[in-house]
């Protein structure tokens, strides 16, 4: 294994993001906040409890996850497509480093970026509302797994992108909105019967339902069915990254 | 002196069938600077990208320093340092940080000394805190030589290291490149100039459509390939060439004013002894002589022209 290799791409894109502090760090936290005081303070204030548990903190995870699951595609996504845009991915392809290495160095970048903007959304979270964590080890767990999976579904994105046009789309037009409408800020039990079978097909449910499992211990799916949907979901991105280094597709000519 | 990359039948097709590579051959020996002239689309860049791991092979295989370049490409690599063609840097860096981050990424410890005394060498160790977007091309052009010496590599490839540069910072190159052979580095390097291949190169390979035309030592060659030119301009303008001439390879010129003389000075005799002979006895008198080289250019032309 290339270490100082791996540490060196792993380095040179926290750097990245330290440069671009506001963007990277300042601007997720600030839009969180927000939804904090409008659906948390301002509306969730008015709101029945759910599952007993006040609207307010219901709503953490899905705020959490919604973060993350963006900044996780976004870091990774920019972090290999930048490179390939002005053209120093000859650098790495010409460096004695294995394709796995290259993966390691970007996406565990990126994991880091997006898990400490997790975190530090989790700790601000405390100072709007009520919460109390049931199951913290298995929470951490599933909120690294989370941010690395996506993390490895940006760096499919950034590699697939031609442009920055593609770039975007696959965040902004697919992820976004499964992510707004996997449960982020309601169950799926308060839709109606037909919506709630719909909703069933959006494998984002799956992931907000068993992280939210682990602060309240209930959610819209059992928690096994969770962590099987998310354990496909790292073989399905692993797969992919494996075709693409393998045949070099879109990146060896 | 030992070969250092043997490069055996290889081919490189694209995934639209087009063959940019074929079935090309060639050796390079430790120490030597080795020119790859041909025009642009030629292969050359190719051939390049498949040695250092930027392209997949279809065919033929790729050895440096007796390892094969797939099998063992961690051992490969760390061997050979690349300057691409384009000027491909991370704008909003240092310069410093960029070289540091070439070496890390070849799994060597930082080195300030060697690093800075390869900053002082390229004249970049004032700019070294400099961030690259605020550098001029040529300066950019020198940050990529320092990236790719950064993990002190045995081998340098160049890929057309001057295009686009001015005179002045194309002869700072060639001693740049000269000073690293002196030093013991093979360098490869492909260029459009003809008059830096004639400069600096030990050795001279043409490609053309993808296919390895020749390799053979620079001198050699033009010693080879050139047609030396001997201009008589003449006393009396001559019409014809005369019966007891038309052995020779002679061509009137300038209104039968001058007669132009080709040969070869590869050959034993160049028969300019003889022919002044045969035109004192015919009665040409001679008002001047002078002779003219053809270049490695015109040795190119005729080459790609065949």
């Amino acid at each position: 294994m290339n270490f100082r290799g791996i540490h060196a791409i792993y380095r040179y894109e926290m750097n990245r993001s330290f440069r671009t502090l506001i963007q990277s760090l300042v601007s997720p936290v600030l839009s969180t906040i927000l939804y904090f005081i409008v659906f948390g303070a301002a509306i969730g204030s008015r709101m029945d409890n759910i599952s007993e548990v006040s609207y307010g903190a219901f709503i953490v995870p899905g705020l959490i996850m919604l973060t993350v699951q963006m900044q996780s595609v976004n870091n990774a996504s920019f972090g290999i497509y930048f490179p390939k845009f002005i053209g120093t991915t000859y650098e790495l392809l010409s460096a004695p480093l294995s394709f796995v290495e290259i993966v390691i160095g970007y996406v565990g970048a990126a994991t880091t970026k997006a898990f400490s903007i997790g975190l530090i959304i989790l700790s601000t979270s405390y100072l709007f509302v009520d919460l109390e964590i049931k199951y913290p080890f298995f929470m951490i767990c599933f909120l690294f797994i989370t941010c690395m999976t996506f993390s490895l579904l940006g760096f499919i994105i950034g590699i697939v992108s031609d442009n920055f046009e593609q770039l975007n789309i696959v965040p902004m037009l697919i992820i976004t909105p499964l992510v707004f409408l996997g449960g982020s800020f309601y169950t799926i039990d308060m839709l109606p019967p037909f919506w709630q079978n719909f909703a069933l097909l959006n494998p984002i449910v799956y992931l907000i339902s068993g992280f939210r499992w682990s602060f309240f211990g209930v959610g819209d799916v059992p928690i096994l069915t969770s962590v099987i949907f998310m354990l496909m979901f790292t073989s399905i991105c692993i797969s992919i990254i494996w075709y693409i280094f393998k045949t070099g597709y879109k990146i060896k000519n | 002196m030992s070969e250092i990359i043997n490069v055996k039948n290889l081919v490189k097709k694209y995934d639209n069938n087009f063959t940019a590579v074929k079935n090309l051959s060639l050796k390079i020996n430790q120490g030597e600077i080795i020119a790859l002239l041909g025009p642009n689309g030629a292969g050359k860049t190719t051939l390049i990208s498949t040695i250092c791991g930027l392209s997949s092979i279809t065919s033929g295989s790729i050895k440096v320093n007796g390892l094969d370049v797939i099998h063992d490409y961690r051992k490969t690599r760390d061997l050979i340092g690349l300057v691409p063609q384009e000027l491909a840097l991370e704008p909003f860096e240092k310069v410093i940080n960029s070289i540091n981050f070439s070496r890390r990424l070849f799994g060597k410890k930082d080195d300030n000394e060697y690093i800075e005394k390869l900053l002082s060498k390229l004249q970049l160790f004032d700019k070294k805190n400099n961030i690259i977007k605020s550098l001029s091309g040529g300066m950019k052009r020198r940050v990529m030589i320092a990236k790719a010496l950064s993990h002190e590599p045995q081998i340098l490839f160049l890929d057309e290291p001057t295009a686009g540069v001015d005179v002045e910072l194309r002869k700072d190159m060639w001693n740049i490149i000269k000073e690293l052979k002196n030093e013991g580095v093979t360098i490869i390097l492909t260029t459009h100039y003809i008059e830096e291949a004639e400069m600096i190169a030990d050795r001279i390979g043409i490609i053309n459509h993808g296919e390895l035309l020749l390799v053979e030592e620079k001198n050699e060659l033009i010693r080879r390939m050139s047609v030396k030119i001997l201009n008589i301009k003449l006393k009396k303008t001559l019409k014809r060439i005369p019966q007891k001439l038309k052995k020779y390879n002679l061509k009137i010129i300038d209104n039968g004013h001058s007669l132009n003389y080709f040969y070869n000075i590869g050959n034993e005799k160049t028969g300019i002894t003889s022919l002044l002979s045969d035109m004192n006895e015919i009665g040409i008198n001679l008002f001047d002589i002078q002779t003219q080289e053809t270049s490695l250019e015109d040795i190119f032309v005729k080459i790609i022209k065949d």
